[in-house]
């Protein structure tokens, strides 16, 4: 058998990253809004915000270790499997990833420690301090690693020369043409992902006639949070798939599985694509739709495949699949969240048994379209890894056998097998047991020493043996 | 590529050379007191050790991917050549670590395996270390290169001598975590993390004499630097201050000093680290690219020097914080309980 490492390579990237974006994906909003808990505590002193946020904490800890272990292996990935990639792009990219280390990683990890462990150790304010730190953290985050990727995307403000890519105007490498649009898109993603998360789990106590003053309290913040943001992520994904046209044409032509430049042109609801035949089937198209859509105008041309030697089309199977995947998503969230409008104003949101239930099948909904968008957009940027400027193909590491990654890839494959579904078991049990933390809060004591070694605490060994 | 107007590179080498070493310190005894976790005596112990690097190890290893990330963003040729040559150390380190990670939550959450979680935390912290030592033994014998490529086998790294210095790797971070948990625990857990600190101390100086007979020895260029004619006088101190560190950390470790024992296992990595640096000065890829070959453009440099300049202070202060809102003992009722 002939083991290619390019492909394997490419196999272990999508491996080891497809289960780490989940994490930021509900880690990033969840990380907000445990802020707004600990800020509401604080400025309220309501202690159910207090309740809540002891909670979430606790679920926190669990996804952002995984983030964390799971994140550390990224950048090596970058060297072990692409280091010709890295050759070529370091001087441009690398501070980008450098300044996601300085700005955002310290952050997260010397707060988070604090933000576990530290209630009983530094005053309420300095609490919600850390967890403000960890919030901003994730979104810095967000922030320049989105930006490394929009310049693979829409590579900007670089020379070239031998072969490699030099920095020529900071600005616009890290303000690439689709980094505004898919920071905005991707960082509201997040948010959704984790709303519907926090809705499912509310719903579920809601049925359960559990924790309910906690679950309403979860389920109308939530609720009213999604109300703004699916429609204003709609719009965004508008404005995004306009700067795709623009900008990547032939992903947008991917997308939509065009394969002739037309004007008016139409919108394939479902097709079939066959790229050997240059053509699809099964069509189930809406006439000049396309156009409409995608250049705002009845008239406008929209490019097809066939523009492009075939060496430089991505597949087109998947961001077609991957795409509607992620607009149906996108647009049962809308059913749902227009669902809630017309409940909360009849004043039957908590007690609708189908619309908790929906609420509850809804709480993965939000992952789902994250992995179908960032399979979109990554497979259509395909067949380079700068976008017109370097082929994967030239990415990949020469020193590597397909054995090697063989080997690496059963290594990863084994070892997220375990830690992903045991991770998000522990985190369904959390979930399950509910808030259930003591209704006093401990107080906050100053910063000092410890009034008494750990030792001379007869509880705390039974409390382990529970 | 214009000719740098300012030469960035021994700031560069300070800040990464700083960012490693203190990767090396947190992490090490983060990792050690990962392994040592595996002797301890019973559950109430094993709660405490590992509740003594609690609320830090995300930071520590943060650190790890700053010096991944500098390195790539500082000498990017050094990255792209190293990382491919120590592939399988570097995964087996990358899984090590998942396990060691994950096992924090895990092993109190999931309570029905807190065995198997035991043994992924004190297993993958040893796991790790290793992996850790055999990229130091692979970096320090060198690689097979062509052009701006390694050229050789992903297996060419595992040889007797990274073998030994994963060992004494391995012992090098015990000694921290005893130092640490010496810091960090009393009476009897204190007196076992000082019991272990004498083993490790044992292998660490056997290691550190090894090391420093085999790399001359292997390596003409090395031998060179430290035995010729005057340097064998000017480089003296190090192998003299590190004899007396070593005597020193003996003592304190058979003593009552409590922060004695960590801070001579610093100076003992402070020496070796020195040491090391000393040999391979100064090459980036040893006996291939200097510091200066393997440095990205100045450009690069300066934008991401601004910075860290401004950043560096600002994150030692933070972390300098959240290790004094946990400072002194390690107590029972905060953490994993």
């Amino acid at each position: 058998m002939n083991l290619d490492p390019l492909l394997l390579s490419r196999l272990q990237f999508v491996w080891v990253i497809a289960w780490h974006i989940l994490l930021p994906a509900f880690t990033v909003g969840l990380a907000s809004y445990i802020c707004v808990l600990e800020g509401l505590h604080f400025a309220t002193g309501r202690e159910i915000y207090f309740r809540l946020s002891t909670f979430w904490i606790k679920i926190f800890a669990v996804s952002f270790g995984m983030g964390v272990v799971s994140g550390i292996v990224m950048p090596f990935q970058f060297g072990t499997n692409w280091s010709r990639f890295s050759d070529a792009t370091a001087n441009v990219l690398s501070p980008l990833l450098a300044y996601e280390g300085l700005t955002a990683f310290f952050l997260e990890s010397a707060f988070l420690g604090v933000l576990l462990f530290g209630r009983k150790l530094v005053p309420r304010w300095a609490h919600f301090v850390a967890a403000l730190m960890v919030a901003f953290g994730t979104l810095f985050s967000s922030f320049w690693i989105l930006a490394t990727n929009s310049w693979m995307q829409t590579p900007a403000g670089y020379d070239i020369a031998d072969g490699r890519f030099f920095p020529g105007d900071w600005l616009q490498i890290i303000f690439s043409p689709s980094f505004p649009y898919r920071l905005a898109h991707t960082v509201v993603a997040f948010y959704i992902t984790t709303g519907f998360v926090v809705a499912g789990v509310a719903a579920y106590y809601l049925r359960r006639r559990r924790f309910v003053d906690e679950a309403r309290t979860m389920l109308s913040m939530t609720l009213w949070l999604l109300t703004v943001l699916v429609p204003v992520q709609i719009f965004l994904g508008d404005q995004h798939g306009l700067n795709t046209l623009e900008y990547q044409p032939a992903k947008l032509a991917a997308i939509e599985a065009h394969w002739n430049t037309q004007n008016r042109v139409e919108l394939n609801l479902f097709a079939i694509p066959d790229e050997a035949a240059e053509t699809n089937h099964y069509v189930l198209s809406v006439p000049v739709l396309g156009s409409l859509i995608l250049t705002h105008d009845p008239n406008g041309a929209v490019r097809g495949l066939k523009d492009w030697p075939r060496a430089d089309r991505p597949p087109v199977a998947i961001p077609f699949f991957a795409f509607r995947a992620m607009v149906g998503i996108g647009l049962l969230m809308l059913a749902l969240i227009a669902a809630s409008w017309w409940l909360r104003a009849r004043r039957r949101l908590f007690d609708t048994t189908w619309f908790l239930w929906s609420c509850m099948l809804a709480s993965p909904l939000g992952f789902l379209a994250v992995l179908a968008g960032w399979a979109t957009t990554e497979v259509g940027r395909q067949p380079w890894t700068v976008y017109g400027l370097l082929r994967t193909a030239d990415s990949v590491s020469p020193s590597l056998t397909g054995f090697d990654v063989v080997l690496s890839l059963i290594g990863f494959a084994v070892v997220y097998l375990i830690m992903f579904p045991v991770g998000v078991a522990l985190m369904a049990r959390l979930a399950r047991s509910g808030p259930v933390e003591p209704a006093v809060e401990p107080d906050a004591v100053e910063a000092g020493r410890p009034q008494r070694p750990v030792q001379a605490l007869p509880s705390s060994e039974e409390r382990i043996s529970s | 590529m214009t000719p740098p107007v300012l030469d960035f590179v021994p700031l560069w080498t300070i800040i990464l050379g700083f960012g490693v070493f203190f990767y090396v310190l947190l992490d090490g005894f983060d990792l050690g007191v990962g392994m040592l976790y595996g002797f301890a005596p019973d559950l109430p112990s094993r709660n405490l050790v590992m509740n003594s690097v609690a609320p830090v190890w995300d930071g520590n290893e943060t650190w790890l991917v700053l010096g991944g990330v500098g390195l790539l963003a500082a000498f990017p040729l050094a990255f792209v050549i190293i990382l491919p040559a120590v592939y399988f150390p570097i995964l087996i380190m990358l899984l090590a670590l998942i396990f060691r990670g994950v096992a924090f939550e895990f092993r109190y959450r999931d309570a029905e395996h807190r065995t198997f979680w035991d043994h992924a935390f004190c297993y993958g912290s040893a796991i790790a270390t290793f992996a850790q030592g055999i990229v130091l033994g692979a970096f320090i014998q060198g690689f097979h290169t062509e052009g701006r490529e390694f050229a050789g086998s992903s297996f060419d790294c595992f040889t007797p001598f990274s073998m030994f210095t994963g060992m004494a790797l391995t012992f090098g971070y015990g000694l921290l975590g005893a130092g640490w948990l010496v810091l960090k625990t009393q009476g009897e857990l204190q007196d076992w993390a000082r019991q272990l600190g004498r083993g490790c101390l044992v292998g660490v100086l056997i290691a550190i004499a090894v090391v420093s007979l085999w790399t001359p020895l292997m390596q003409p260029s090395i031998a060179q630097r430290w035995f010729s004619w005057p340097n064998v006088v000017f480089l003296s101190p190090v192998p003299i201050i590190t004899a007396m560190l070593a005597l020193w950390e003996w003592h304190s470790l058979r003593g009552r000093s409590e922060v004695a024992p960590f801070a001579g296992a610093i100076g003992l990595f402070v020496m070796s680290y020195i040491g090391i640096a000393i040999s391979l000065w100064p090459m980036i890829v040893p006996y291939q690219f200097t510091l200066w070959e393997a440095a990205s453009s100045a450009s690069t440099q300066a934008f991401l020097l601004v910075g860290t300049l401004f950043l560096l202070p600002i994150i030692l202060m933070y972390t300098g914080w959240s290790y004094w809102v946990f400072r002194g003992k390690v107590r029972g009722d905060i953490g994993y309980h």
